[in-house]
């Protein structure tokens, strides 16, 4: 292992869920406004995790008053609280660019069936 | 006052006390043996020589070998030499010189060796303008005039022109020190520094 590599694995946060492309999830991200911060909720489908150890993000999309918005967050970023996983979506790839060209019932992802 | 040769490792990112990211360079520097002292009465002037870089023996020439040994040095590929206002002035033969005096704060220059670009052009090279794409011109990347014509009859020196670029000696200043961790002898440096992954750098104070 290079000492990069050996440098972003010790920066890696330990209690982030698994979460993929597909699942809903809530993020709860500290904003920080003038002196005071405060907590902001983001739900949404998780339309792609991208880059590797301590640089991956992932981006969160959802409709809001009818228009379409996608947030992109550092996986490990100490600014992200806490991140829920509301359910786990059952897709067949790995990045849902194509949610961005559906609206209303079919921007849905199916809910993946335990059996 | 701490100066020493590293090696680039690469790039990579830590978070910041706000959250924010910021991009920093990994430098392995040190631990650099102190290997000549020159002074103002045997040289002419001050300085400080300092070795880095671990080598089979096989590849340095007796008198090379010999040199280091007299400092209690191991095999180094590289020699550099400090003005004392650089490294302090409290160094002795045979001293070592570890990344242990850069705290996180302080502002540095980084030398190193660019990256060599080839034989490029003069849009590349001296931030030429392009010519127009479309309307039937051929003088797209081309350098245009380069002079008049019966006066002066020549081209005068140092018109800029397409020619080997980079891999050459580069100095950048106000390099902010993140970080040094001295156990394993690495230094955190903001931003980018010149040259290539495992390029030799040489960091000195402002």
């Amino acid at each position: 292992m290079s000492l990069i590599e050996t440098f972003e694995r010790e920066q890696l946060r330990q209690d982030i869920p698994d979460f993929k492309a597909g699942d809903t999830v809530r993020v709860h991200f500290l904003v920080v406004e003038g002196s005071r911060q405060r907590l902001q909720v983001f739900e949404g489908t998780v339309i792609k995790r991208q880059g590797e150890l301590s640089r991956e993000t992932f981006t969160v999309r959802k409709q809001s008053f009818g228009v379409g918005v996608e947030r992109t967050f550092p996986v490990h970023s100490p600014k992200v609280e806490r991140i829920e996983r509301v359910s786990e979506g059952d897709v067949r790839r790995a990045k849902l660019y194509y949610l961005r060209d559906k609206v209303g019932k079919k921007a849905r992802v199916r809910e993946k069936q335990r059996s | 006052m701490p100066a020493i040769i590293g090696t680039k490792l690469g790039m990579t990112q830590i978070f910041g006390e706000d959250g924010s990211r910021v991009g920093l360079t990994v430098v392995q520097a040190g631990p650099c043996h102190v290997t000549q002292i020159r002074t103002e009465e045997n040289d002419g002037y001050d300085a400080v020589q300092l070795a880095y870089g671990a080598v089979r023996p096989k590849l340095l020439s007796k008198p090379e070998l010999g040199h280091l040994e007299k400092a209690g040095a191991p095999p180094s590929r590289h020699l550099h030499e400090f003005g004392l206002d650089e490294v302090g002035e409290d160094l002795s033969l045979g001293d070592q010189v570890t990344v242990a005096g850069f705290e996180p704060g302080l502002v540095v220059r980084v030398t190193g060796t660019s990256k060599g670009k080839g034989y490029a052009g003069t849009i590349k090279r001296h931030n030429f303008q392009r010519g127009p794409v479309t309307h039937g011109s051929h003088n797209v990347r081309a350098p245009g005039s380069i002079g008049a014509a019966a006066w002066p009859a020549r081209v005068f020196k140092g018109q800029r022109m397409s020619g080997r670029m980079g891999n050459e000696t580069v100095t950048q200043r106000g390099v902010q020190v993140i970080d040094a961790d001295p156990d394993r002898n690495l230094l955190l440096l903001k931003g980018s520094i010149p040259g290539g992954v495992n390029g030799i750098v040489i960091v000195r104070p402002q």
